[in-house]
């Protein structure tokens, strides 16, 4: 991972790069609401998750 | 300052376990929250099937999205992160995570010589980028047991579902005591192995096998919660480095992917050099 550390980004980039990434978190989440992954999470998160505690 | 740095990360640690798996009914009655919350996911690793838990844990939801007929892009989830992440980065992991809290407080115990690191930790750091990309992403979109995909990080390593989720409903619940298994032992045994580690070494799990660490550590050099280092002040006393519980060099701070800000370094410092900030605004 160092070729992400050591990249070298402007200083404009770098203060605004947060907001690009809300941003696009947000349309994400939107994109996954139109495709109905949260009913998804939801379906999977509302039972005991067998896997999770080391028995399915 | 670097008591009240401590302090107030542990209050907080404390108060977003509590608020996250508040959900006291479910510790009595050895169910789990099944309400609205948990169409949301939490920012840290917080099982979902923990009793008092009332939101979803990104990195289960990431599977059930993948464990999904077909192959989709999980959306939802990576909205998640980039919300959390561009915002926080690994602020997460450092103040909001239930099992980095526990990992913190054992570390507390005094027993044994501590240690900031395991032996080849240059190589073992890379093991949570592993784990991300062949447990969590690989192993759920194409391990099936049976006829369904598996979430395989939950089911072979995960070791918050074992401690959150697992003890409180097994003691609780007598139907699922009754079917514990190898892979319950299996889980049980890497839990007891890495809490048994934690007294010794500084967050073992979150250093080399959190896949949400990796995730959140690509958003370290972005994120709006930085620790700015002010190079003219620094008097290259290294306190920073010393307190620092995975070494980091003052100039590497900001950027690393280790950074868990847990604002040990902002309050060692004697010149005042580090300080939690937004990014500098660009000069002209």
């Amino acid at each position: 991972m160092s070729f992400w550390r050591n990249w070298r980004i402007s200083k404009h980039c770098r203060q605004y790069a947060w907001i690009a990434g809300v941003l696009l978190g947000v349309l994400f989440l939107g994109i996954g609401m139109a495709q109905g992954q949260f009913e998804t999470i939801w379906k999977k998160a509302v039972m005991i998750c067998m896997e999770c505690i080391g028995i399915g | 300052m670097k008591h009240m740095i401590k302090r107030w990360r542990l209050a907080v640690q404390i108060l977003f376990t509590i608020i996250t798996n508040g959900y006291l009914y479910g510790f009595i009655s050895g169910k789990i929250y099944r309400g609205q919350l948990k169409y949301v996911c939490v920012p840290g690793l917080n099982c979902y099937s923990c009793p008092g838990a009332v939101a979803s844990c990104p990195i289960g939801a990431l599977q059930a999205v993948l464990n999904g007929k077909g192959f989709q892009v999980p959306f939802a989830v990576l909205g998640f992160f980039f919300l959390f992440g561009s915002i926080l980065g690994r602020v997460v992991c450092g103040w909001l995570c239930p099992f980095g809290l526990v990992q913190d407080l054992l570390h507390r115990i005094p027993l044994f010589r501590k240690r900031k690191r395991l032996p080849f930790h240059r190589i073992l750091k890379y093991g949570k980028y592993l784990v991300l990309v062949l447990l969590v992403c690989i192993g759920s979109s194409f391990l099936f047991g049976g006829f369904a995909k598996i979430p395989a990080f939950c089911k072979y390593l995960c070791p918050s579902g074992t401690f959150l989720g697992a003890l409180p409903l097994i003691g609780m619940n007598e139907a699922l005591r009754s079917q514990i298994g190898g892979l319950f032992f299996w889980k049980l045994g890497i839990l007891l192995l890495l809490l048994f580690l934690s007294v010794k070494v500084y967050r073992p799990f979150c250093q080399y096998l959190c896949p949400l660490g990796a995730v959140y550590g690509w958003f370290n050099r972005f994120s709006l919660v930085q620790i700015h280092w002010e190079k003219d002040k620094c008097i290259s006393c290294m306190a920073c480095q010393k307190a620092c519980p995975v070494e980091l060099a003052p100039d590497e701070i900001s950027r690393s992917p280790e950074c868990i800000r847990c604002g040990k370094c902002t309050g060692a410092c004697p010149t005042g050099c580090l300080h939690f900030k937004k990014p500098d605004p660009p000069t002209s």
